[in-house]
């Protein structure tokens, strides 16, 4: 059996609380320094992660104290996984309207998806939609 | 003056120069009550034209750039003008993949904004 490829892996079950939610974040930003993250890397990361569980905790559980958000981090030197799960009804990715047309420019929401898509190196939802995985690859080594 | 907990304000005239208290701007309560705040500055405090210096903010969520959008607004509404200034570039960045650069008046430092609005100090 070859060794893992991660140096960190972690899985959490949180409740529907932001403030869950950004205690787990700021331990995973911790980790990612740790192995050396900084910069653009570690901004799109942490920009992909917080829209993402936000989305999850309002959006997906909506806030609900019966649902729980499902969390997963790997991390390595040069790449980390992020795994998010809710226990909403799911969404279909692909019919979002595109923030940066020109009629929803200056609309206060709807970006995040679009954020998390732009800075990641990849990004899959499942076919419920409750569920997103987002693989992000430092752009140097 | 009225007490802030997430801006910190100078006014020169009818001009609020806004810096931010936090260095991440994503704790939903934080962002709230920042969206009221500038609001306030127009709505209560009445002043015309707003700049908000990013000096030192290390991150901000889409959450905190709906409130500035609401904020864009809110200014235009009484006739004043908005600058952002002093974004660090990954900040920059997010403006540009959003196109909120095409939104917002964005310049490099605060005095480059000051001269902007025609404010000598």
């Amino acid at each position: 059996m070859p060794d893992s490829p991660w140096d960190w892996n972690l899985q959490r079950t949180i409740p529907s609380s932001l403030d869950a939610g950004h205690q787990l974040i700021e331990c995973y930003l911790k980790i990612l320094d740790q192995f050396g993250w900084e910069g653009g890397d570690l901004f799109h990361v942490q920009l992909a992660v917080e829209e993402a569980i936000v989305n999850a905790i309002t959006h997906g559980n909506q806030q609900s104290p019966d649902k729980t958000v499902e969390i997963e981090f790997k991390v390595s030197r040069n790449e980390t996984i992020m795994r998010i799960r809710d226990e909403g009804p799911g969404f279909c990715p692909d019919s979002l309207p595109d923030p940066t047309s020109e009629e929803l420019l200056d609309v206060p929401h709807g970006r995040g998806v679009m954020l998390i898509r732009q800075t990641m190196t990849s990004v899959e939802f499942n076919a419920a939609g409750n569920q997103v995985t987002m693989v992000k690859r430092r752009a140097f080594e | 003056m009225p007490e802030r907990r997430r801006l910190s304000v100078t006014a020169i005239a009818d001009l609020a120069i806004v810096r931010f208290i936090d260095r991440k701007i994503v704790d939903s309560t934080n962002i709230e009550e920042m969206g009221e705040e500038m609001l306030g500055l127009v709505e209560k405090d009445r002043f015309k034209d707003v700049i908000l210096n990013f000096d030192g903010v290390e991150f901000l969520s889409s959450a905190a750039l709906n409130k500035l959008i609401i904020m864009d607004k809110a200014v235009k509404n009484v006739g004043g003008k908005l600058q952002l200034c002093s974004f660090k570039a990954e900040i920059m960045e997010v403006f540009t993949i959003t196109r909120l650069n095409k939104v917002f008046d964005i310049k490099k430092t605060e005095s480059d904004a000051l001269k902007a609005l025609g404010v000598t100090i």
